[in-house]
């Protein structure tokens, strides 16, 4: 048998989640290293050694314990919320709209690190909460806030994409924690009315720009359009085939802006085609249906909302992205994880990586203990 | 929603936890099979789009302006060819930010305001995709700099190409005319994307525009990789132009390059004639334009300058000016007399004048008994008054058109005006007036309503001198046939031939102008001819109404092979003014290196070649007027101005003005009489458009 020849601790990790994310991940490597001109630098090499850098961190973060994690939720949440409060403020004092703080070998972006701790947070205040008390709007109020104060600090950085993000992996966890349908119904009723208002008068011209022109990219194709439209060109013209490893024109000859971070997946597409945009696609489907059972699988209500949130806010980065360059929705700056370049967001997922894996470990130990 | 239990536990909550995960499981499907189909419907369904749209992004397509044909003169020398220059352009469509490409262009290039307003105003007058020149023939140094910068400023192009060089500049200016950038009028007439390539240029006047098509060539092309910003990545595909067909002229280069030169500060034309094929060897008129420097659109200051010049320097005077040929024209005339049966031996007694009825018309000098030869020599009109009274005029401008005056000819390439040989039933269509036997005397003597240019008189002289009726020509090995013999025996011919010849060699109103080298001598025929403005064009004083002076002539006189017309406007006297520069010229074609060392000694006192005038008098204007000058019209309020230059027949009125006093040639000259008996006549001046009106001129 398998336990025999590979030692136990090894063969009890989840490789059928962790194989595939690697394949990913090299897959983006590959893809960034065609992007710089084949060269592993500037990109490559780096994107490569992050992903085991976090994916150390991930098996680290799997190794605490449940009361640990329950312990620290708040902390964690005070902390991260501390640090958007510390960008924020240096920001303005430096005049500009900083997001990060310089860590050496990346730029954290704490707006980042709020998404798993704000499922972290949720998770934990719905474990404590008592089942009686989940209908209760009083409930709500005090979720609310714990959402709305970073959801908000983050919007006026202004990050509307990462402001989302937060906003859509707490709903999640709000949904699948049990709350009325009837509130998520008049919630999104109420968001659909919102919108224009929204449009009108909180978002920047620049990000009304973005919002409009998705529905109509052609409108400016040189203009605000310029990122979609390259996009579309770049998925389009590669086809079923692709034009073949290290032959996009688009990226190439820098027609397609951001071809290395946000539109990493049009990129993709160009040299690898649809066949390479269906693997893609099916290694994220496969890290859902994991997580989601995982989450299941959860031995108490504490462990299945985390499980549930960190997947959702996983299949959130993929979802927007790639409805994004394909022209199904606005541009906004939110990368493709394992694809894209860039730290934070990598960590981020790898956090809820780490996190799922920590909840299968968990369920395992609950699960023997049935057995 | 209503369904749900009122009571909660943890295991509702449990239960409605697997419940809801799926839902969201479903919808994270639902998302990826949402992807996928769209993934498809991008990449399979409108794959042939986007990949045609990617190709386009990648190539860039780029005509090569092709290589215009050379304008050749009759040794294959050049009058137009091609320079190879740096030259940067602007495409309008493509700029972002105009104000700062034009700021990063000034500070690059080191232009000056009058530089930069003139950049502004074609920028202005620009159309979309039309490209505007920054600046051409740059030197290489900087042409680097502003390659450099390129990525930064985008809609602008720096390219190397060809370009169109004069080589002697206005010297050829009114004869082959100048080629610009096309216009947007242009482009809507022919659709060639050609026309958009910058650097590309197209015929505007002259044989430069006649010949257009033959001149114009096939494009090169090259297809380009290039990235987002523009910059070159490599070539894909390289196809050379064909260049235009070269026109080989029947001009001698060196030739029209002299005389144009020779006319020196004066308002003149200058047509030599070949007297064997009637091939045109120069034809000049001076001052003129610069059509290097029309090549790239007129500044502001250059358009000033050419404007408020009342030299007129847009005219082609050699073929559409119009002036009275005054005396010139008395060789016709003595052939026409012979012609209808005057003895040319027959002597007539000059008293002064000739009266007619109760008429007196004042000849210039008091030449006692003369006889036809003698009448050519001292331009005796009393002769000429009392031969035309005789014959009758109309037996006179029958052969006056015969030998060219008065008409068009076949020269393709060229704008003529023909002027007015007139008799009765042209002034009944023109004024509705009868004929007068004063309008007769006029006419016989070349004032009047006649009215040539210098084309047509030179074009007289060389069928007087050959014999043959010469047909014009302008382009190398096609000479034109002569046509039917003229209607003269050489008997008469000598006797006209004997007089011109007298002219120059005898005691003749040329004696000035004599040249002998090696044994060859020139004749030829002075002429003066009153230009009385009454209303001139501003403030130009008194130039405007001097006498326009004429040569006509021919050498080697006795077997002629050149002959030449020269017209210097409002320069008084033919033998004073005209004379002179006809000289200089028919030596420079026997004896070059004596002519060019008298050019080089008249140069130096006019202050240098034309181009060195032109040019320090660009720098006067521009310390004198900087930007202030008003802006230049497009295209074609240009040609509209162009075209009021080129007076049209004065207006009827013009004809009832008093007649006044003719003036004299030096020789034997009596000082100015007043005539009383002139009848009114006009004469319509090249340069003038109002009224002219002049009297009966003998020299």
């Amino acid at each position: 048998m398998t336990r025999r020849i590979i030692p136990e601790a090894i063969a009890r990790e989840p490789w059928s989640l962790l194989l595939p994310l690697l394949a990913l991940n090299t897959f983006g490597a590959a893809v960034l290293y065609s992007a710089a001109g084949s060269s592993l630098q500037p990109w490559a090499l780096m994107h490569e050694a992050r992903f085991f850098v976090f994916l150390t961190m991930a098996f680290i973060i799997s190794r605490f314990p449940r009361d640990w994690f329950k312990q620290a939720a708040y902390p964690i949440y005070g902390g991260v919320l501390i640090l958007l409060f510390i960008v924020e403020a240096t920001g303005k004092i430096s005049g500009g709209s900083q997001r990060w703080i310089n860590l050496g070998f990346m730029q954290l972006q704490p707006s980042e690190l709020m998404k798993p701790a704000m499922v972290l947070a949720l998770a934990r205040f719905y474990d404590a909460l008592p089942p009686g008390m989940t209908r209760n709007w009083r409930a709500l109020l005090s979720a609310g806030a714990l959402v709305g104060v970073p959801a908000l600090l983050v919007m006026a950085q202004p990050d509307l994409g990462t402001g989302l993000a937060i906003c859509a992996g707490a709903a999640v966890v709000l949904f699948l924690a049990g709350l009325p349908t009837l509130w998520f119904v008049a919630a999104g009723s109420a968001l659909t009315v919102m919108v224009p208002v929204a449009y009108t008068f909180l978002l920047k011209p620049y990000q009304q720009g973005r919002v409009t022109i998705f529905l109509d990219p052609e409108s400016d194709p040189l203009g605000k359009g310029y990122h979609i439209t390259q996009s579309k060109i770049a998925i389009g013209s590669g086809g079923f085939w692709g034009k073949g490893f290290g032959n996009g024109s688009q990226s190439h000859l820098e027609y397609l802006p951001e071809a290395h971070t946000d539109f990493a997946f049009a990129t993709m597409a160009e040299e690898w085609g649809i066949l390479g945009g269906i693997f893609v696609l099916a290694v994220f489907l496969w890290v859902y249906r994991w997580g989601f059972r995982v989450a299941r699988q959860a031995p108490d209500r504490f462990s299945s909302l985390l499980a549930g949130g960190a997947t959702f806010t996983i299949f959130f980065y993929m979802a927007i992205n790639m409805l994004m360059v394909m022209g199904l929705a606005p541009v906004v700056g939110i990368p493709l994880p394992w694809i894209s370049y860039g730290g934070s967001a990598l960590m981020t997922n790898m956090i809820c990586i780490g996190v799922l894996m920590a909840v299968h470990r968990w369920n395992r130990r609950s699960g023997s203990l049935l057995s | 929603m209503l369904g749900e239990p009122k009571h909660v536990s943890s295991g509702t909550l449990a239960n409605s936890f697997d419940r809801r995960s799926f839902i969201v499981s479903g919808l994270q499907t639902g998302v990826g099979v949402l992807l996928a189909a769209r993934m498809v419907w991008i990449g399979v369904v409108q794959n042939d789009k986007y990949a045609t749209l990617a190709e386009s992004n990648r190539v860039n397509l780029t005509l090569l302006p092709p290589r215009r044909g050379a304008i050749l003169d009759r040794n294959n020398a050049q009058l137009a060819s091609n320079r190879v220059e740096f030259r940067i352009d602007i495409i309008p469509e493509r700029i972002t930010d105009t104000d700062a490409t034009i700021a990063e262009l000034t500070s690059l290039l080191r232009f000056d305001a009058v530089q930069t307003q003139d950049l502004r105003d074609r920028l202005d007058k620009a159309h979309g995709y039309q490209p505007i020149e920054v600046v051409a023939g740059l030197e290489p140094r900087e042409y680097d700099r502003v390659l450099v910068r390129l990525p930064d400023m985008p809609g602008v192009v720096a390219k190397q190409g060809y370009t169109r060089s004069y080589p002697t500049g206005p010297s050829v200016a009114h004869l082959i005319g100048y080629v610009g950038p096309p216009t947007a009028r242009d482009y809507e007439k022919e659709k060639n994307p050609l026309l958009l390539t910058p650097g590309f240029k197209l015929g505007k006047d002259g044989l430069e525009k006649f010949y257009e098509p033959l001149l114009r060539g096939e494009p090169g092309a090259q297809r380009v990789e290039v990235t987002a910003s523009g910059k070159f990545v490599r070539d894909l595909e390289h196809r050379d132009d064909v260049p235009g067909k070269a026109i080989r002229l029947t001009i001698d280069g060196p030739l029209q390059d002299y005389a144009s030169r020779r006319i020196g500060l004066e308002s003149a034309a200058v047509v030599v004639i070949d007297c064997h094929t009637g091939g045109l060897l120069a034809c000049c008129s001076m001052p003129a334009f610069d059509p290097n420097a029309f090549a790239g659109g007129i500044g502001r200051l250059q358009w000033k300058m050419l404007n408020e010049d009342d030299h007129i320097p847009l005219l082609n005077k050699a073929m559409r000016g119009l002036y009275p040929p005054g005396s010139t024209m008395k060789p016709m005339a003595s052939l026409a007399l012979q012609q209808h049966g005057v003895d040319p031996d027959e002597r007539i007694n000059c008293p002064g004048g000739y009266r007619l009825g109760n008429r007196f018309f004042r000849c210039d000098a008091v030449h006692g008994s003369v006889d036809m030869r003698r009448a050519i020599e001292v331009s005796c009109n009393t002769y000429f008054w009392a031969m035309a009274h005789r014959v009758g005029y109309d037996a006179i401008a029958p052969v006056a058109k015969l030998l060219g005056l008065g008409q068009e000819f076949d020269l393709p390439g060229t704008a003529q005006r023909y002027g007015t040989v007139p008799d009765a039933a042209w002034k009944m269509r023109r004024y509705k007036q009868q004929w007068s036997a004063a309008d007769s005397l006029n006419a016989s003597i070349g004032q009047g309503y006649v009215s040539v240019s210098p084309l047509q008189l030179a074009v007289m002289t060389a069928r007087i001198a050959s014999g043959k009726n010469l047909q014009p020509s302008l382009i190398y090995g096609h000479e034109k046939p002569p046509g039917p013999p003229l209607p003269f025996t050489p008997e008469q011919l000598a006797v006209t031939h004997d007089g011109m010849f007298r002219v120059v060699n005898g005691n003749g109103t040329g004696g000035g102008s004599r040249i002998d080298i090696g044994g060859i001598k020139m004749a030829g025929k002075t002429g003066t001819a009153q230009v009385r403005a009454l209303v001139t064009r501003g403030h130009f004083g008194d130039w405007k109404s001097r006498d326009h002076a004429l040569f006509v002539c021919y050498a080697p006189a006795d077997a002629p092979r050149y002959a030449m017309a020269v017209v210097v406007e409002h320069g008084t006297f033919g033998a004073r003014a005209a004379a002179p520069i006809a000289k200089d010229v028919m030596t420079f074609l026997f004896d070059p290196d004596a002519a060019l060392a008298r050019l080089h000694e008249l140069e130096k006192a006019w202050g240098g070649t034309p181009v060195q005038r032109m040019a320090s008098k660009y720098r006067s204007f521009v310390s004198q007027y900087g930007t202030s000058a008003p802006k230049v019209g497009d295209e074609e309020t240009v040609k509209e101005t162009i075209k009021k230059a080129d007076n049209p027949e004065p207006p009827p009125e013009a004809q009832s003005a008093p007649a006044t006093t003719p003036p004299e040639e030096p020789q034997g000259a009596q000082g100015p009489v007043s005539s009383p008996g002139t009848a009114p006549v006009a004469a319509s001046s090249a340069a003038a458009a109002p009224p002219v009106p002049a009297t009966g001129t003998p020299q």
